[in-house]
């Protein structure tokens, strides 16, 4: 059966007679072991190089925008302008538009400048007040109608400067970016410059990034992500009190009652593909279904959280099925064996230990769903939407923007103040997302089990 | 009565059943001197769950066909000349329904009753203007049907509302007051709730299926109507995409193809060597130290949203290639190419890929290492002569799996690859894909019923087969790959 | 009891040459001491047996001998094992090159998931052991009949070797480490996963590569140990309890421990 004719000796493999010298193909060998590992630590690199290299480009960009150029006025609030009756009917203030204000704030512009004696040739009362953004005007109206009584009264109005002083402030406008913009000359710079030398203008905290509505190309300064943000959280509710209780309840049935079955098996594949549904193809379905076949309203929370819980439903069910697949079969019996029903053993024992897992992958999958943005643009959320929404549950149904829409939506304007905007306000997706992550592994960490 | 009144008021109902059904289990065994069949919860859960099960359902499913059957009459009651030269039924039925959502605001803001209502004409009043200040503005005068139809729908949706509330509240009375009349010691009170709640399960687990119901019927349907409009042989096969949205549009899906299989094409390029390659060095080179930091820092970049992503397109990938790649080499000058878009997809796929591989990778068995090293192999012959070969249906499953991702993303093409449809190999070049055309033709205020806006469908359920398929391809692969190893 | 030696060429195998030396090898898993000072010389052209009851060191043993136990982290190894004088812990050798030398077979048959031909062509292959098309399909050849398995299998070279039976697949296992021409064989209780009559087959084997190669293997089954080696060490607990010709060990067992296993009091 064996053949012991060939010996070893025939076999003519030069071989190295001593092991501790290296024969010269086994250091091209190493040599080309040494350039496969070379390859493996540069493709590591490259990836890491990618994220420093996002991370900074959006830090870099948007860090800026957390703070913002104001300019504080002392505004003397004429009755003589804005309540020529002296009544103070709000009616009748309610007369005066923002124009009416406009004289109030380019007189309060001139006494700061002569008490800084900051006096520029070259620019009048009008270009003068032009540092200061066209919103502030909207923003004193609104005072105003809110305290009528104050009328008369002289007051200090922390205002926000127009964008493109901001922009030099941040480095983003310059003297020669100036001299050839219509909307900024360099001598109302300079007026800046001595202004904010004087303690006029000055740069604060960005609160109205994280309050204020969304603003119009002009005035990219007021813009912020009040609407979105509520916009986000009215969307993250809807998903959270729909997706959890249907995931959770198919992954149940699914996990411990569903026979094994055509039905069943299609549920599986089913689930499996909408996993790797493109987002957009959400989008057209809400589209199609919930606003052209219901008639929903466009722009609205409601159609927005009912795509990104179709969305988020396989993700919450392929985590709840593992955290139920997870919990020992020795628990359900324990149960079972002192005679409680198969649902008591699963509602009673199984699901409270599950809960954690369940609870992790949900927040995961909320956190996708927070990033969304491809669908949202399909119903609508793109729009311009200066409004708050009313509160919930009414508030579902009005037009409201989400985070990353608004990012979106920014980066389509003009302004290159904008893009500052944008950045921020992806710092500030960036800040949930990465929040909810955390509450997602401190919940893992804590709650682990091992059987 | 609002729709969340009326839930509140179910869902109040149900609690107050839950308190009374499992009172009543109590009294009626003490009083019969009997011992229940189940705990005394179970008859309450069974009352309440009866109670407001049937109702919700109903409420859910006639808030759904209400304005079905509404609009499919209201819109029996236009006649054809109501409708404008050139315009649609459809574009006649949102200003119907836009005037019948007015008149409410306008009957409150001029206190007008009832009866002033059923007198007003479209002749008589200004109705347009009165329209415009309660913030309701048409684009024109309002003809004598539509405002008929107008009033009629307002009358019809109201009718509904009133017959939904009374029809919601009556089921649960009814529902719930038939459970009530039956317990007694003896009901199975907790087999009855178990059911119950078992079918509700059943309904959850079914979502899934109606989700894709759901895309397939609407991709569907509105494809067949945009056939009707323009030829789909056409569509498959011509060569040029120019939308005009005064008609005679050009609809080609050719160079959306190209350009999406072209980003997609560059982004693999890019991910896939890389994303193999970290799932080799991590997994069986790098040290402790260096996994603990590599590892989180990928995951970091798959847990970013794609909006990130094609913002570092828009504003630091895309000037960067055309300052130094595009407009030395005289290329091009666009930020928005082909390779900002696949570098920065790319990027996005190198922790889907480099996940997948590395679960892959280590399903091959330790025995085929020692049995390779045994010989005298080094690693890297190890990796690639015996565990890449083996590991390659998984791999190439993992690869499909992210041709499909790439095929179907949209926030980075839309951000960085541009909007022109171009057929051309420069990959500096500015190119649009099918998402990019499925975002731009669906947004902005369009005509719903034309071809340049139903095109998106068709285009939607192109990208959807495609990607079906790569993935249920790629998921037989890589199934049967893992059964060979277990 | 042994079947296939008789007792002068038994004699004769008593003074060949010694292939491996070691001398107080001590082998840590992390805190775990698993072998402890362990000194034995193993013969060229003899089969060696190491038997004991599981996890007593042997198969760790045997793993320093090629030292597969470099690709476990864990792992630390004292000592020295010296082959023909040399010693392979060196920081000069490459374990690539020790590992030519000293060739490994299986517990698990394992072969790789390529054709047959592939299987057994792998390693010369790496260490570049044949100058063409013609000189591979020779050491191929030569391999699988020295693996007893050529007649099986000379038909079909192309198919995959996962294809064929669990003994089959273990004779493939054999030549594939045969070809890349080691001097010393270690194979980890490759019975293991057989049935009797593969298990038979191998054992014939086994004896016939003792007229090339040092061959040691770990057993559990006593005899097996006592049918194919001429050496038998017995570990027990990460001890060298007792070395010495597998008669004289399965007759007359020096210590008590040794006789205790194999009257089958410990295992």
């Amino acid at each position: 059966m064996t053949d012991l004719t060939a010996s070893p000796a025939n076999a003519a493999a030069p071989r190295p007679s001593s092991l501790l010298t290296l024969d010269a193909r086994t250091k091209r060998r190493n040599a080309a072991e040494a350039r496969f590992r070379m390859m493996g630590a540069i493709a590591v690199a490259i990836a890491v190089l990618a994220l420093v290299g996002l991370l900074v480009s959006i830090l870099g960009n948007g860090l800026s925008s957390f703070r913002q150029t104001h300019v504080t006025l002392e505004v003397f609030l004429d009755p003589a302008k804005l309540d020529k009756a002296g009544d103070r009917d709000p009616a009748k203030i309610a007369k005066v538009t923002t124009f009416g204000y406009a004289p109030l704030i380019q007189a309060a512009m001139q006494t700061a400048i002569e008490k800084a004696g900051a006096t520029t040739e070259g620019v009048n009362a009008k270009q003068a007040a032009g540092l200061i953004s066209d919103e502030a005007a909207a923003t004193l109206r609104r005072f105003v109608m809110a305290h009528p009584e104050r009328i008369g009264e002289t007051l200090s109005f922390p205002m926000l400067a127009n964008g493109r002083v901001d922009g030099y402030f941040k480095g983003r406008v310059t003297m020669e970016s100036a001299a050839l913009d219509r909307n900024i000359s360099p001598e109302q710079l300079q007026l800046a410059d001595k202004l904010r030398a004087a303690g006029v203008i000055e740069m604060k905290f960005n609160w109205g990034l994280f309050t204020a509505p969304d603003a119009s190309d002009t005035r990219p300064e007021a813009a912020g992500l009040g609407v979105a943000i509520l916009g986000s959280a009215y969307m993250m509710l809807i998903v959270l009190v729909l997706a959890l209780p249907i995931g959770v309840a198919a992954s149940i049935y699914l996990e411990e009652f569903a026979p094994k079955n055509r039905w069943t098996d299609l549920i599986e594949v089913n689930i499996s593909n909408l996993a790797a549904v493109p987002s957009i193809v959400f989008g057209i379905l809400g589209l199609a279904v919930f606003i052209n076949f219901v008639g929903l309203p466009q722009s609205a929370p409601i159609v927005g959280g009912l795509v990104l819980t179709l969305m988020t439903l396989p993700t919450i069910i392929i985590a709840t099925r593992a955290a139920l697949k997870a919990v020992p079969p020795s628990i359900r019996d324990a149960a079972l064996g002192v005679g409680a029903s198969k649902m008591q053993s699963i509602m009673h024992h199984v699901l409270p230990l599950a809960a954690p897992g369940i609870l992790t992958g949900t927040i995961i999958g909320l956190a996708q769903a927070l990033g969304e943005t491809a669908p949202l643009l399909l119903i609508g959320m793109v729009a311009f939407v200066r409004e708050y929404p009313g509160a919930p549950p009414e508030g579902f149904f009005d037009p409201a923007s989400a985070l990353p829409v608004q990012v979106y939506n920014w980066t389509q304007r003009g302004d290159p103040a904008f893009i500052e905007r944008a950045s921020g306000a992806i710092i500030v997706l960036l800040i949930f997302l990465m929040a909810m992550n955390i509450i997602a592994i401190i919940l893992r960490r804590r709650f682990e089990r091992r059987w | 009565m609002s729709v969340g009144l009326i839930a509140l008021i179910v869902l109040g109902m149900a609690v107050v059943g839950y308190v009374i059904g499992r009172s009543r289990s109590l009294s009626l065994a003490a009083s019969q001197d009997r011992r229940l069949h189940s705990l005394p919860s179970y008859y309450g859960q069974a009352v309440a769950l009866f109670t407001a099960v049937p109702a919700l359902l109903v409420l859910g499913a006639w808030l759904f066909v209400q304005p079905i059957v509404v609009e499919t009459r209201v819109s029996e009651m236009i006649p054809e000349s109501a409708i404008p030269e050139g315009g649609a039924l459809s574009l006649v039925m949102a200003d119907v329904r836009r005037i019948a959502g007015g008149l409410d605001a306008l009957m409150t803001s001029a206190g007008l009753s009832e009866g002033d209502l059923a007198r007003m004409s479209a002749e008589t009043t200004n109705l347009r203007e009165r329209l415009g200040g309660v913030g309701v503005a048409l684009g024109s005068d309002v003809s004598a049907p539509v405002f008929e139809a107008a009033k009629a729908m307002r009358a019809a949706n109201n009718a509904g509302s009133l017959a939904m509330t009374i029809a919601v509240l009556a089921l649960a009375l009814v529902a719930g007051g038939y459970m009530l009349s039956r317990v007694s010691p003896d009901m199975r009170a907790r087999n009855i709730s178990e059911t119950f709640v078992k079918a509700l399960l059943i309904g959850a687990s079914t979502v899934a299926i109606l989700t894709t119901a759901g895309i397939v019927l609407s991709l569907l349907s509105e494809t067949i109507n945009f056939f009707r409009m323009y030829p789909a042989t056409e569509f498959f096969f011509s060569t040029v995409w120019n939308p005009q949205f005064r008609g005679g549009s050009e609809l080609g899906i050719i160079p959306l193809l190209w350009g999406t299989f072209y980003v997609s094409f560059v982004a693999l390029l890019f991910a896939v060597p890389i994303g193999l390659m970290i799932a080799i060095y991590l997994s069986e080179y790098a040290s402790k130290t260096v996994r603990s930091l590599a590892k989180p820092a990928i995951e970091v970049l798959a847990g970013i949203p794609t909006i990130v992503y094609g913002l570092f397109a828009l504003i630091t990938v895309g000037p960067l290639l055309r300052d130094w790649l595009a407009q030395p080499l005289g290329l091009g000058n666009s930020s928005s190419s082909v390779l900002t878009a696949g570098l920065v997809m790319g990027i996005m796929l190198i922790p889907f890929v480099s996940s997948l591989s590395d679960d892959i990778i280590n399903a091959v068995p330790q025995s085929l290492r020692d049995g390779s090293y045994g010989l005298g192999a080094t690693q890297s012959e190890t990796i690639r002569q015996v565990i890449l070969p083996a590991a390659l249906p998984g791999v190439v499953g993992a690869v499909l799996l992210a041709a499909s991702r790439a095929i179907g993303e949209t926030m980075i093409v839309v951000m960085g690859a541009g909007a022109a449809a171009k057929l051309s190999l420069n990959p500096l070049e500015a190119m649009t894909t099918v998402t990019v055309k499925i975002v731009s033709q669906l947004t902005g205020d369009t005509e719903f019923a034309s071809p340049e806006t139903l095109v998106a469908f068709a285009l939607g359920l192109t990208l959807f087969t495609f990607t079906l398929g790569l993935n249920i391809v790629a998921l037989v692969i890589v199934r049967k790959y893992r059964e060979q190893y277990e | 009891m042994n079947m296939y030696d008789s007792p002068e060429r038994e004699a004769k195998l008593d003074q060949k040459a010694t292939k491996i030396s070691a001398r107080n090898v001590q082998v840590y898993y992390g805190e775990t001491h698993a072998l402890k000072d362990v000194s034995v010389d193993i013969q060229d052209k003899t089969v060696t047996a190491f038997i004991g009851p599981s996890g007593c060191g042997k198969s760790t043993f045997l793993r320093c001998i090629n030292r597969m136990n470099d690709t476990i982290d864990s792992c630390r190894v004292e000592g020295t094992i010296l082959l023909e004088g040399e010693d392979i812990y060196d920081r000069r050798v490459d374990p690539v090159q020790l590992r030519a030398k000293v060739g490994m077979v299986f517990q698990k048959p394992n072969p790789f998931p390529k054709s047959i031909y592939d299987n057994v062509a792998y390693g010369p292959r790496i260490h570049g052991l044949a100058r063409n098309k013609a000189e591979l399909d020779d050491i191929v050849e030569r391999a699988l009949r020295r693996g007893a398995i050529w007649n099986e299998v000379k038909d079909r070279l192309q198919s995959p070797g996962t294809g064929l039976s669990g003994g089959q697949q273990q004779r493939l296992c054999i030549a594939r480490a045969v070809a890349t021409e080691p001097e010393v064989l270690l194979m980890d209780e490759p019975c293991s996963a057989l049935d009797p009559i593969a298990t038979a087959q191998v054992e014939e084997l086994i004896d016939e590569l003792r007229q090339d190669y040092s061959v040691v293997i770990v057993t559990h089954s006593m005899q097996q140990a006592a049918r194919v080696s001429q050496k038998t060490a017995f570990f027990h607990l990460g001890n060298l309890v007792e070395f010495g010709d597998t008669d004289q060990i399965f007759t007359r067992p020096q210590d008590s421990r040794t006789e205790s296993y194999i009257t089958g009091r410990i295992g």
